[in-house]
């Protein structure tokens, strides 16, 4: 429905490791990899969550891109903006420009410096006192909360005091990394209604979260992320019915969900050092066959995408 | 602080009365008690106050401390404020530049290191100040006093002033040459610690997420040193600054013994062997003030930098 939109990013079969001491053996190295094979476009406008559960990867997505990965991390893939791959070089200089993130909680505030200043991320001039008022206006916040502290701020304000330093430039692409944790619902929907706002205005809104539900009521597509991997896209309306979604896991995600009788599935995500071999998900899932221990491709599957062996078959068998 | 200096002075003098120090002998002198009749010996006994318990023997003291009477030095033969008056002149101003020279570069260089943790620079100050900080004070004092004072000859081996020079023909100029050497040897011990420290508060700050974030708002490297780095390295580099007194203290102890300068902490040695009794318990009851001091004013300051600590006090 947003197809004649210009795609701001797009992420091709990303894959991030880390170089690790193998344990106990000391010099040894080895590489850890977190995710595998991930892939996500954003278009303009478009407000597209990434869902998992945590230890999955999610936050590191977000530090790769903007190219924020330790020394130790490795990135392989390709990601690019605007039509163009997004080199190391590039998103040095488009972070804090063009391309901007909201972190997860008032911590990535400097504690010692005030609020007002911080938003301005250092510039003095006048120009930036206005824009910085103005957002604080936009979002209800009285001036005299330029003046305070981070540890002064309560979790609602700090949450609207990271979207205006994230606001101080134009951007075209903002990366919202859980930003409702800590939140109750009431002001977790505001904030994610402000989210759903800045994509309105024309900007790309890539949001990084563990809340299926919420993310349902504002995003426009949802990518379900499992174990360091992508394993189905899927517009948001397909959220809203069992039926509609591929893979099993998001069908246990969406049974989940209180109002759909709060169901759960045996077993945990599995952690990276002990995945299984092909799909992450196979040791948990009801339709495992002996196809689930190979490399699943990333196939597109109506107006979404999946990553199962099943519901290929499911599909051919529909068709 | 008054419980402190109580209960210092109450150890010191415990310490001392522990000791085998007779104040005969000590005030007399060996030779001159073996001439004495047994009657001159218990006039002074009783004059010394020999046998006196020691509480009765230290509310004396202290009372006479408290209204500045600090007793007379036995070695120096002048009223103890006034030997420490001189003494503490010297040491303070070696002090001093130890303290600034050392705190300045051991910023710095906690600094530069922490920016570029595993880079070649971070290796060799690492390096620089590991070396250092296992080199032994007096060594190193050695050390530079044969490169300098005696195969370089450019600077004096010791003391504080020129040997054969009248005090009033002493200028300023000599005062400073014969500290340089002294001042170096205490700076450059303390930079090590110093930098070792900041440089790991400084890895904890470039590893915060404040500074992740401020990375991901594209602030370059300087801006988030000089916005976010100086400012949260402060309050640790603060303490750590008003800490080393007490280490430049010591450390002085043992450097103006290598070069015979007559500062405090030559007097504490000389006190100590030779028996001087009052001067050692000034110089101990002087020496707790400073280091107490020092971490005082660290807390004080504390309380008007973090607005963490600043803005909770005005609340309650």
């Amino acid at each position: 429905m947003k197809n004649g939109r210009k795609t701001i990013l797009e992420i091709k079969n990303m894959s991030i490791s880390f170089k690790q001491y193998a344990e106990k053996k000391g010099t040894k190295q080895i590489d850890l990899p977190v995710i595998r094979d991930l892939s996500v476009t954003i278009k303009e406008g478009e407000m597209v969550a990434v869902v998992g559960s945590s230890g999955s990867g999610k936050s590191l997505l977000a530090h790769g891109v903007l190219g924020l990965l330790p020394y130790n991390g490795k990135m392989e893939g390709k990601i690019s903006y605007c039509g163009k791959p997004l080199t190391p070089k590039k998103v040095e200089k488009l972070r804090g420009n063009e391309i901007v993130l909201v972190p997860q909680s008032v911590s990535y505030l400097d504690p010692l410096m005030k609020v007002g200043a911080q938003v301005r991320g250092g510039r003095k001039d006048a120009a930036a006192k206005e824009r910085s008022r103005e957002l604080f206006r936009r979002y209800g916040l009285e001036e005299s909360v330029e003046d305070l502290y981070p540890f002064e701020l309560s979790g609602g304000m700090a949450r609207r005091v990271l979207i205006c330093t994230a606001l101080m430039k134009n951007p075209k692409l903002v990366i919202a990394d859980e930003p409702t944790p800590g939140l109750h619902l009431e002001a977790a929907r505001q904030t994610l209604s402000d989210f759903r706002a800045i994509a309105d205005q024309g900007a790309g809104v890539l949001l990084i979260t563990h809340d299926l539900e919420l993310a349902m009521e504002v995003a426009d597509r949802i990518v379900v992320f499992y174990a360091g991997t992508t394993i189905e896209e899927a517009s948001a309306d397909d959220f809203r019915q069992e039926d509609t979604l591929r893979h099993p896991y998001s069908r246990a995600l969406h049974r989940a969900i209180p109002q759909n009788g709060f169901g759960y599935i045996e077993g945990t995500q599995p952690y990276v050092k002990d995945m299984p071999e092909g799909c992450p998900f196979g040791p948990r899932c009801e339709g495992f066959c002996e196809e689930c221990q190979k490399d699943i491709p990333w196939v597109k599957s109506g107006n979404g995408y999946v990553r199962c062996i099943g519901s290929l078959e499911a599909g051919r068998m529909r068709a | 602080m008054i419980l402190l200096v109580i209960g210092v002075s109450i150890a010191a003098f415990l310490l001392i009365s522990a000791s085998p120090i007779d104040p005969l002998q000590a005030n007399v002198g060996q030779a001159a008690l073996g001439s004495m009749s047994q009657e001159q010996i218990e006039k002074l006994q009783e004059y010394w106050g020999v046998g006196q318990p020691p509480m009765e023997r230290y509310l004396a003291w202290a009372g006479d401390f408290i209204r500045g009477d600090m007793g007379t030095s036995l070695l120096y033969r002048q009223s103890v404020s006034a030997v420490i008056a001189v003494k503490l002149g010297n040491s303070l101003f070696l002090m001093i530049t130890a303290w600034i020279l050392s705190g300045f570069f051991g910023l710095v260089l906690g600094i530069i290191s922490g920016m570029n943790e595993g880079k070649f620079v971070d290796k060799a100050v690492k390096g620089y100040c590991l070396v250092i900080a296992s080199t032994p004070a007096f060594w190193l004092a050695l050390l530079l006093l044969m490169i300098f004072g005696v195969w370089l000859k450019v600077l004096p081996i010791g003391l504080s002033v020129p040997i054969g020079v009248e005090a009033s023909g002493v200028t300023f100029m000599d005062r400073l040459r014969h500290a340089i050497l002294p001042a170096v040897t205490l700076s450059i011990t303390g930079v090590s610690n110093i930098a070792l420290h900041t440089r790991e508060k400084m890895i904890d700050v470039m590893e915060s997420e404040y500074v992740l974030f401020a990375r991901a708002r594209g602030e370059s490297r300087w801006s988030i040193l000089k916005n976010h780095g100086l400012r949260n390295i402060l309050l640790p580099a603060m303490t750590l600054q008003f800490a080393s007194i007490s280490e430049i203290f010591g450390g002085s102890v043992l450097v103006e013994q290598v070069f015979s300068y007559p500062g405090l902490g030559q007097a504490a040695v000389t006190a100590g062997l030779g028996s001087d009794v009052p001067l050692l318990m000034a110089i101990t009851i002087i020496s707790a003030l400073f280091v107490f001091g020092g971490n005082f004013i660290a807390n004080v300051l504390y309380g008007i930098v973090d607005p963490r600590i600043r803005k909770g006090a005005k609340e309650r």
